[in-house]
């Protein structure tokens, strides 16, 4: 909402400076976005017509005019308009000046190697409306105008508010009056209303169909017979002109001013192009009409229009049509002032993706009393400026307003608030605010304005009083340190846990969007649903991720491009599973690319392989508490690892839920989404598949126990078929004697050589030591045998000799 | 008599020559070996006559020790240079370059909610949290904002079906919903996370991260808000004093609503919180709607409190002055390196947030 600090004191008598009406405006809740300066500039801004106009010689879209600016000489500007035409009269900024939008400074510049003297100006760029198709093109009126300055002298600044929903009285000059009158910033002056003599009947006929989602309950209307329309006077295209408003025409600046002074839309019809009478009624399904921004919409079932016996002349409250339009030799005019349903108004404009001023003004709610009162204040506006004769009012209605009432206890101010005010303050400040007061025996009997649709409870005056009374009277009550319940769940502890233990082996943790590129999602999707979001960003964001790898390798790829080689990233979040609340899941997801190592004076090179992820995902497991020795590992994992190279961890043998993936990222993949890598090795974690260890650190702490009886090491070397795995070995040796055997490794796998085809040498080594006592020659014999037994028996291996 | 001393003179002689490790060995078996020449003597010590066998017993062992303590410092020696003469050749160029490392880093926006975790965990607040698919009811309705609310128009919200009742939430208060009918009162919480609009430009994402608050009991009134979050604002920017200016303004699910501004100057093109008189908009809050509380099943003539909505990658941008939201989600190595932390600086209280 813009205002000026001129226009404000129509409504309010104050001694202050604008410095402090910006301060109390923010202080009030009406924030203060901007201030534009109207500065000494503007008056450089002049009036000028185009007499001659040639081809550019150097480029095709671009025109040389000659521009008259009032002056002897005229002006030669390059101009790329197309509708710059010879005997337009537009607006000229000269060089030197400074165009608003763009905050640039004009300079005498060549474009093309024709020196341009200065701009022909749109009206964005002058900030008058965001018409940027085209320079701005004024009426013959201004022909007499041509040198003079397009704005007019007054040095008030354009206040711009940011007015939040709730209040659409502050979108008036006046209602912003009131609110500064209320919070002591002036006196509120009581306009006197004009008294017109209105002689004649209003003969159109006007009638609210009533039916069912009818989205007008008020129509009020008075006829102007005998007008003639006109350019404004000069001091109401200079208050239009000061709010970045561009006058039309003095009917339709008149509909704009009581719209921007009380927030009262209105509309103005041409009475003769309607035929017969008024009909506010329900849209029939496909219902066309051109609206008066020239477009032509096709109207839905029950969308709320204004309507003659030929068809639709309007949608109620949100824009007029053409067929109806006024224009300069508009004779008799049909002025509307009408109530119209806030939700009917926000469906009607979100279906035809329309937004106007009046739709923005009607959709947070008009105030239903000021049906009388705006069509007065412009009638007799037009009269003073056309002429003509004005009609009674009529207002047809098939709905009364009935006023709000509030019973107010003034005791629940303190409670909510926690300082207070006096009854008489509070008192003050409601009267001020419109509110009729009545005094009860307990507590305050309040009579709700009309113009405020935002208040119906308690909270409501509560808030009032506290925005008036200002926000800084509130005391800071430091806060006491206790804690009754811990900070976090055990679930979050293990995220937070999991997300350290990974970046510390020396991956970079990257947050990316939780939606993502559908090819990219196929890859990973396995039978997984996808996830449409019906109105994305655009087209590559177009579904939520069922993995996070669908992210992490699009970012790798752009990472490799960079040059970098060697890289490890991961993301802690949501993979989503369906589109239903509570879908989703929570993954840790890592990727690696390139060398482990590269070469260097002391290291060899090497690739980085399934190994380091398998060893970066055990290693976080079992800091996170949870023992290695019970993992069980297998192949079956997700269509997008290598199929051979590429496992799966469980936390025991139980198999009960997925704890983590690892492996290369299949080959097919890496050459679809071409990718400057051939190695990709990534890992998924399964947060929610963890089981949460129930030790705490004070149950495992406790027991300590180890053994200083002496220890041997023995090796073992079987040769096995080559499907059995290594993991299986080893179970079978753990289970020989658990509480005997410990540190099951394997220190070397062998094929080929002297090895059958079909088979391999798995290479053990495993450490020996009871709690009880010093193992002798015999018992550890026995051992070894039952190793190499259970082990040849459960296998199929045989010990090498 | 003369048989040790010429013993003992003639091997004095050749100990005291030079001599390597192996002759040293030698000497020490020809004298101590199971017939060494010392050896046999003492094994003569029964056949001497008793007169002079203690005088002998006594010349053969002084000799023995002179011998053995010669012998033991020769092979000191002679170790030692050995030693020395190795060092010498093993020298080699420290300089060399270390075996290369690889450092992990935590993402800016982690770090930032660690530590806005740790400060309200000093007050007693826990962390909640929400599904970022939500439905309608929980990110709009039950929050005050009925279907035709125009404050609607303001959170351009991702839809996941065409009726528009899945969705992904716009703001962490469906949060305090969940929370709320989960619970009885009191409550005290904050939940980070993920939110989401579909607004895409230099100083929007699509994604970012918001964290609510939720302070419900008896009797909590306004001025715990705006202590709160002097608190918050202060230790989140590690200053003693801050400059912060409560602003009415309106969020249809808490009346009366609030937005907070910080103050700052630009020092040196930095930006400096605390000082200064510009006003930096960093939050907005209010008192829960008594309707919010009774779609929750809350009692509002028994119960109150407040609620606030902070913007983390903004706090984050602020504190350690990054300026370009949208790299936050761009994920380029360098920088991630650059604005990333160590994982083990976790953020608590007794150490500090921050290093």
């Amino acid at each position: 909402m813009k205002i000026t600090f001129d226009w404000l004191k129509d409504h309010l008598k104050t001694n202050l400076k604008e410095k402090n009406l910006l301060e109390k405006l923010t202080n009030i809740g009406l924030e203060v976005e901007s201030v534009e300066s109207l500065s000494s500039d503007n008056q450089l801004f002049k009036v000028a017509k185009i007499i001659k106009i040639e081809k550019h010689p150097n480029a095709d879209r671009l025109k040389v005019c000659d521009v008259n600016i009032g002056e002897k000489e005229l002006k030669k500007v390059v101009c790329g308009a197309t509708n710059a035409n010879e005997g337009l009269i537009t607006i000229y900024a000269p060089p030197g000046a400074t165009i608003p939008k763009t905050n640039t400074k004009l300079e005498i510049v060549k474009i093309r190697g024709v020196t341009s003297y200065g701009m022909l100006c749109s009206e964005s760029e002058l900030n008058l409306s965001d018409e940027s198709d085209g320079i701005t093109e004024l009426s013959k009126k201004y022909e007499k105008n041509i040198g003079k300055s397009y704005f007019s002298k007054s040095k008030s600044n354009i206040i711009d508010l940011s007015i939040t929903p709730n209040r659409p009285d502050c979108l008036g000059v006046k209602g912003i009056a009131r609110d500064l009158a209320a919070s002591g910033f002036g006196r509120l002056i009581v306009s006197k209303e004009k008294q017109i003599k209105l002689k004649t009947k209003q003969t159109l006929k006007v009638k609210i169909n009533k039916e069912k989602g009818q989205g007008c309950s008020a129509f009020g209307s008075c006829l102007i017979k005998n007008v003639k329309n006109n350019e404004s006077p000069q001091w109401l295209k200079d208050k239009l002109i000061s709010v970045g408003q561009k006058p039309i025409s003095a009917i339709v600046d008149v509909t704009n001013y009581v719209m921007l002074d009380i927030n009262r839309p209105l509309h103005a019809y041409d009475a003769d192009k309607i035929e017969k009478g008024i009909i506010v009624r329900n849209s029939k399904s496909g219902e066309e009409f051109t609206a008066l921004d020239n477009k032509i919409y096709k109207l839905e079932k029950g969308m709320c229009v204004i309507s003659d016996n030929k068809g639709v002349l309007g949608l109620g409250g949100i824009i007029g049509g053409t067929r109806t339009a006024t224009e300069f030799d508009t004779k008799n005019i049909l002025l509307e002032s009408a109530y119209f349903d806030p939700r009917s108004i926000r469906n009607t404009a979100k279906k035809l993706n329309l937004d106007t001023d009046a739709k923005f003004r009607f959709e947070r709610g008009i105030d239903p009393l000021s049906i009388e009162t705006g069509l007065k204040k412009a009638a007799s506006l037009i009269q003073e400026i056309c002429g003509g004769e004005v009609s009674k009012i009529d207002i047809q209605k098939i709905e009364s307003y009935k006023t709000k009432t509030i019973n107010f206890d003034v005791n629940s101010f303190e409670n909510i608030v926690g300082f207070k005010i006096s009854e008489k303050e509070m008192k003050r400040i409601l009267t001020d605010l419109g509110f009729i007061i009545k005094k009860e025996k307990n507590f305050l009997k309040l009579k709700v304005p009309s113009w405020r649709p935002d208040i119906s409870q308690q909270i409501d005056i509560i808030e009032e009083l506290v925005r008036i009374s200002g926000y800084d009277k509130i005391k800071t009550l430091d806060p006491i340190k206790e804690r009754s319940k811990s900070t976090l769940t055990k679930t979050q502890r293990l995220f937070h846990f999991l997300q350290r233990a990974i970046a510390s082996k020396g991956y970079l943790e990257t947050i990316t969007w939780s939606f993502t590129d559908q090819s990219y999602n196929d890859h990973f999707r396995e039978t997984n649903k996808e996830v449409k979001i019906v109105n994305p960003i655009s087209s590559e964001l177009g579904v939520l991720r069922n993995s996070i790898f669908s992210n992490l390798i699009m970012y790798m790829s752009k990472n490799l491009d960079r040059g970098f080689k060697d890289l490890s990233i991961f993301e802690i979040g949501p993979v989503f599973t369906g589109s239903n609340p509570g879908e989703q899941k929570i993954v840790v997801c890592g990727l690696s690319a390139g060398k482990k190592s590269r070469l260097s004076w002391i290291d060899k090179e090497r690739n980085i392989d399934l190994f380091d992820a398998k060893r970066d995902v055990v290693q976080t497991l079992n800091e996170a508490g949870y023992n290695s020795d019970q993992f069980f590992i297998d192949s079956k994992t997700p269509n997008y690892y290598h199929p051979g190279k590429s496992g799966r961890i469980f936390l025991d043998h139980s198999k009960d839920k997925v704890a983590a993936c690892f492996g290369e990222i299949h080959p097919n993949i890496l050459k679809k989404i071409d990718i400057k890598t051939d190695n990709l090795i990534g890992f998924e974690i399964f947060l929610e598949n963890l089981k949460l260890p129930r030790q705490t650190f004070k149950d495992q702490k406790l027991k300590f126990s180890v053994s200083d009886f002496q220890k041997s090491e023995r090796d073992f070397a079987f040769v096995v078929n080559k499907d059995v795995e290594a993991q299986e070995l080893i179970s079978v040796i753990s289970n020989v004697n658990p509480n005997l055997i410990s540190n099951i490794k394997v220190f070397d796998v062998y094929e080929g050589g002297n090895i059958p085809d079909n088979q391999k040498s798995i290479a053990i080594s495993i450490t020996i030591q009871s709690s009880e006592k010093t193992l002798n020659d015999k018992d550890l014999e026995k051992i070894n045998n039952s190793i190499i037994e259970a082990v040849e028996n459960k296998t199929g291996a045989k010990i090498r000799s | 008599m003369s048989d040790l001393k010429k013993i003992r003179d003639e091997f004095i002689s050749k100990l005291k020559g030079k001599i390597d490790l192996a002759e040293l060995n030698q000497i020490k078996l020809d004298l101590f070996g199971k017939n060494g020449l010392v050896s046999s003597q003492f094994k003569k010590i029964g056949t001497i006559d008793v007169s002079e066998r203690k005088k002998f017993a006594s010349d053969l062992n002084i000799i023995k020790d002179e011998l053995q303590d010669l012998i033991n410092f020769k092979i000191n020696e002679i170790q030692k240079a050995n030693i020395n003469e190795k060092l010498e050749k093993e020298k080699i160029d420290v300089t060399l370059p270390e075996r290369s490392f690889v450092r992990g880093k935590i993402h800016p926006v982690s770090q930032t909610i660690d530590e806005i975790s740790s400060i309200f965990s000093e007050i007693g607040f826990s962390v909640e949290e929400g599904p970022d698919v939500e439905n309608e009811y929980n990110n709009f309705t039950a929050l005050n904002t009925p279907d035709n609310h125009p404050a609607r128009d303001m959170h351009d919200t991702f839809y996941l079906d065409d009726k528009k009742e899945r969705l992904l939430r716009t703001h962490t208060s469906p949060v305090q919903i969940r929370t709320m009918l989960k619970d009885k009162p009191p409550f005290k919480i904050i939940a980070p996370g993920r939110t989401y609009r579909s607004d895409s430009d230099q100083t929007h994402s699509p994604m970012f991260h918001q964290v609510e608050g939720l302070h419900i009991d008896k009797n909590i009134n306004m001025g715990h808000l705006k202590g709160c979050l002097n608190y918050f604002i202060k230790e989140f920017f590690e200053v003693k004093k801050i400059k912060m200016r409560f602003r009415p303004s309106h969020f249809p699910f808490t009346e009366p609503s609030a937005e907070v501004d910080i103050g700052y100057e630009i020092k040196d093109g930095k930006i400096v919180i605390g000082e200064g008189d510009q006003w930096l908009e960093i939050l907005g809050c209010g008192m829960v709607h008594p309707n919010v509380l009774k779609n929750v099943k809350v009692d509002p003539t028994k119960f109150q409190g407040y609620a606030f909505g902070i913007g983390i990658d903004r706090l984050a941008m602020l504190k350690y002055g990054i300026n370009d939201l949208r790299a936050f989600f761009d994920c380029d190595y360098r920088w991630l390196n650059h604005f990333g932390f160590d994982p083990l600086d976790v953020p608590t209280n007794y150490r500090g947030l921050s290093r």
